[in-house]
């Protein structure tokens, strides 16, 4: 190309730029004030919240379906969509009914019916909800604004279990979806709550977005959680999932996004130096850290062998490999529930905070143990199950113990841990997990700390001592009996170690600082968030 | 050729068929189970088993095989088990980011890398061809992320040039669609110029030496037209080659460059099924990709004869 040429070929390019070729940025400045783009914790690739129980669906979900009652700051159940209840005398029946003005997002009203067939919908599916069917004499639609149900003995817990937010949560969908089998998948998303799901600009694994729903009427309390005024104050949430960590970062430096969900420690300083951005603990109720042994088969069918192990077990050791050195971050756990919330206890649970390698290797020696192999099942693509795996395959080994490491990825660690069969033939021994602590406050949503044998949680341990609590707690009528019971509860966990804390940790969120009304909680609600 | 052509399209029938039953073979023992996924982590070991047998993943290996059979030659691909979505849609949302991101990162490849390497045959031995070297060995042996990241930092953050992530659809405008394809253009495209710009300065460097260049300078033709009409002509075909092998290897490199630059395409959509275990989603693309490499095979061939007329089919 000569130069008289490659002059042209330059205005010809600039001359297409001016006609508009080049397009103006598709949001004006105006439209992005009323857009939040966000970067949540991992892709939304289904939308019903009772099918599946992941952590981001109902997250996605509690923008777009409201719920009976809804936890407040202090993890009490508040009124949401009903406006009162009645109780009889004998505490067997529950009469509610519905605020007025509660629609869904194809314009037609919320109805008792809908509210029935909701929770028909979601009882199967919910640790809570399968106690109340086994209490269920009759769940009725009295009339459009009024439903009855009639329990065969009193059931105390009844708002927290229509109002928790632990998965699943209790949501409320028109009639004609909430019939569909809770096994199956809903593929019709109307909603009943402050935003709607833009279902045609759903690119699952890139993008998701949900606009504000003009004929929600919000409560007139200040919000909290998930009660109080669900305000909307911007015109569209904008989910946008992003893969990698430092690509997020990146994006949430350049303006790019409003809000990231969960940014991982290592990138929390490059943050923080930017001024354009708060940092801020995500989730006061933090998560657990934990791995779950085999209570079938050998070695941990032996109590002596898990009691080794949690004697040994170096809380301080998982947490500096997960969250890193800064100490406000982590805790170690002397129980087994969330720490700071009203039933966390540490009865018995001494020995769980200081280790002692020296005692653990005697108590090992002691056990019986006869060098059978350690199936440790280990899920790489999770930053979190890999970095405890590393530890406790290094702890087993100075325990003593023949560790068979097995690096895999997620999908085949949710696989092999149903299996029943033993280690060495195609089952396992350990796996390693977490919960989200608002899903560990009390025993009847945190099945990880029940020991019902067959049906208890991966690991199968069979303790009566530990569930003869759990009636104590459902039937205390004060929270005096409720941690007495608890109490109790942790104590037989402790000592039969129906499974393994590795501590109590905390992570954080981050935000451009012209966006505000982001509150710290289990859920980032979207509610009461603005853009300026 | 017409008739070449019907025979290759044909070939491609019983290539797609041992690719449908390799895949789907494959899948049926591998580990992992979307049921699992699914339910997520606080699901009871029954809850999983419900879900499993609703989806009909307990159903034997050649029910479940035959009835995909029978989809796949009905033309539908079908559907996502997570999104419960069409898989031909779940293709269609993400076909267009990916082939914007392959076509311009093709396109710059082959206008930086062939006159790097004709330069650099041309001028063997000197600086210009030692620094073209040089580049490509670097090119070669940085990893595409970390070229992506640098780009990124430099031309996103610090220079605020260019947006960090994202696909804007062409139907927006050519402005914001280059603007988003230009850095991962790059980072993908840097190891396609050092391999295309290597393999051309080899072969440009045999082709100089031939007599019929000799004969050409002889007769007067000048330096531009010997290098470009004369030798790079006849050093065409093992260049069409290699950008050949290149396509193939860019969905590939595709799946890191759109993590890293959180483009919505296939390769993200490819990985993503693969750690949830979607099924459908995975032997839909697969089958893509496969379809896509025969067609890049056939129009290669196609290409020889334009380049050589001593290819005849």
């Amino acid at each position: 190309m000569d130069r008289r040429t490659f002059l042209k070929a330059g205005a010809g390019a600039a001359a297409f730029g001016m006609a508009g070729g080049v397009a103006a940025p598709a949001l004006s400045q105006g439209a992005a004030a009323r857009t939040l783009r966000f970067v949540p914790q991992a892709n939304l690739a289904n939308f019903d919240p009772i099918w599946t129980t992941q952590y981001v669906v109902r997250n996605a979900s509690v923008m777009v379906w409201d719920t009976l009652y809804g936890f407040d700051d202090k993890l009490e159940p508040q009124r949401q969509m009903v406006e009162g209840e009645e109780v009889s005398q004998d505490g067997k029946t529950w009469t509610f009914r519905l605020r007025e003005g509660l629609k869904f997002h194809d314009g037609e009203p919320v109805r008792s019916v809908d509210v029935v067939a909701s929770l028909t919908r979601w009882m199967p599916r919910d640790p809570m909800g399968q106690l109340l069917r086994t209490l269920n004499e009759e769940l009725v639609a009295v009339d459009d604004r009024t439903f009855r149900w009639r329990l065969k003995q009193p059931f105390t817990k009844m708002k927290m279990a229509l109002g928790k937010n632990a998965t699943p949560m209790a949501f409320i969908m028109p009639e004609r979806i909430a019939k569909t089998d809770p096994f199956s998948q809903i593929s019709e998303y109307v909603g009943s709550g402050p935003f709607r799901f833009v279902r045609n600009e759903w690119v699952p694994g890139a993008r998701a977005v949900f606009a504000k729903f003009d004929q929600y009427v919000p409560r007139s309390e200040p919000a909290s959680w998930l009660a109080g005024g669900k305000r909307a104050l911007i015109d569209r949430v904008e989910w946008v999932v992003m893969p990698d960590p430092a690509t997020a970062s990146a994006a949430l430096q350049n303006g790019e996004v409003d809000w990231w969900e969960n940014p991982i420690t290592d990138l929390v300083p490059i943050l923080r130096r930017n001024r354009n951005i708060a940092v801020d603990i995500a989730d006061p109720l933090g998560n657990i850290g934990s791995f779950r042994m085999n209570h079938l088969h050998p070695p941990f069918n032996n109590l002596k062998v898990r009691q080794a192990v949690m004697t040994a077990l170096s809380q301080e050791d998982y947490m500096r490999a997960l969250v890193g050195d800064d100490a406000d971050l982590w805790k170690v756990m002397g129980g087994f529930f969330t720490p700071g919330t009203p039933l966390y206890s540490e009865e018995g649970g001494a020995m769980m905070k200081a280790a002692n390698l020296e005692r653990g290797r005697q108590m090992l020696r002691e056990s019986g143990y006869n060098n059978e192999p350690v199936i440790c099942v280990v899920a790489q693509d999770q930053p979190i199950t890999k970095a405890q795996g590393d530890v406790t395959a290094d702890l087993l080994k100075r325990l003593g113990m023949n560790v068979d490491f097995v690096a895999t990825d997620w999908g085949t660690v949710g696989q092999r841990r149903a299996m029943k069969n033993p280690p060495n033939q195609g089952g396992w021994s350990m796996f390693h997990t977490w919960h989200a602590g608002a899903d560990a406050t009390n025993p009847m949503i945190y099945n990880a700390v029940r020991a019902n044998g067959d049906g208890a949680w991966f690991g199968w341990p069979n303790v009566p001592s530990v569930e003869a609590e759990v009636p104590n707690w459902l039937a205390a009528t004060n929270l005096e009996q409720e941690r007495e019971a608890i109490g109790r509860l942790n104590r037989a966990a402790v000592e039969n170690v129906v499974y393994c804390p590795t501590g109590f940790f905390l992570g954080y969120q981050a935000w451009r600082r012209n966006v505000s009304g982001i509150v710290k909680g289990p859920i980032p609600f979207a509610w009461g968030v603005s853009k300026s | 050729m017409f008739a070449y052509i019907v025979r290759r399209v044909l070939a491609t029938i019983p290539v797609m068929a041992i690719v449908a039953l390799f895949v789907f073979s494959l899948l049926y023992i591998a580990p992992g189970d979307p049921a699992a996924v699914i339910a997520g982590d606080q699901a009871t070991p029954e809850d999983v088993e419900r879900i499993r047998q609703s989806l009909g993943l307990d159903r034997p290996y050649l029910v479940r095989f035959g009835e995909w059979v029978f989809r796949i030659l009905r033309g539908d691909l079908g559907v996502s088990i997570f999104t419960n979505l069409p898989v031909s849609l779940m293709i269609q949302q993400r076909i267009e980011p990916t082939l914007s991101l392959m076509v311009v990162t093709l396109l710059l490849a082959v206008t930086i890398a062939v006159p790097m390497g004709v330069v650099a045959a041309w001028k063997a031995g000197t600086w210009i061809d030692n620094a073209v070297m040089s580049f490509a060995v670097l090119s070669f042996s940085v990893p595409v992320f970390v070229v992506g990241y640098l780009l990124a930092y430099i031309f996103a953050l610090e220079l605020d040039w260019l947006p960090v992530q994202g696909y804007t659809p062409f139907s927006n405008g050519f402005g914001p669609w280059i603007q988003n394809l230009i850095l991962p253009a790059v980072a993908l495209g840097s190891v396609y110029i050092a391999l295309i710009a290597r393999i051309t300065r080899a072969t440009m460097l045999e082709v100089l030496q031939q007599d019929y260049i000799r004969t050409a300078r002889a007769k007067g033709a000048g330096q531009r037209s010997i290098l470009f009409l004369h030798a790079l002509k006849n050093a065409a075909v093992p260049i069409v080659t290699v950008i050949g092998i290149g396509i193939a290897l860019l969905i590939g490199g595709a799946v890191v460059t759109e993590s890293v630059f959180a483009i919505p395409g296939l390769g993200r959509l490819t990985v993503d099924a693969i750690l949830r275990r979607d099924y459908p989603v995975i032997q839909g693309v697969v089958l893509l990709f496969s379809f896509v490499y025969v067609l890049v095979n056939l129009a290669i061939d196609l290409l020889y004869t334009l380049f050589d007329p001593r290819i005849r089919y």
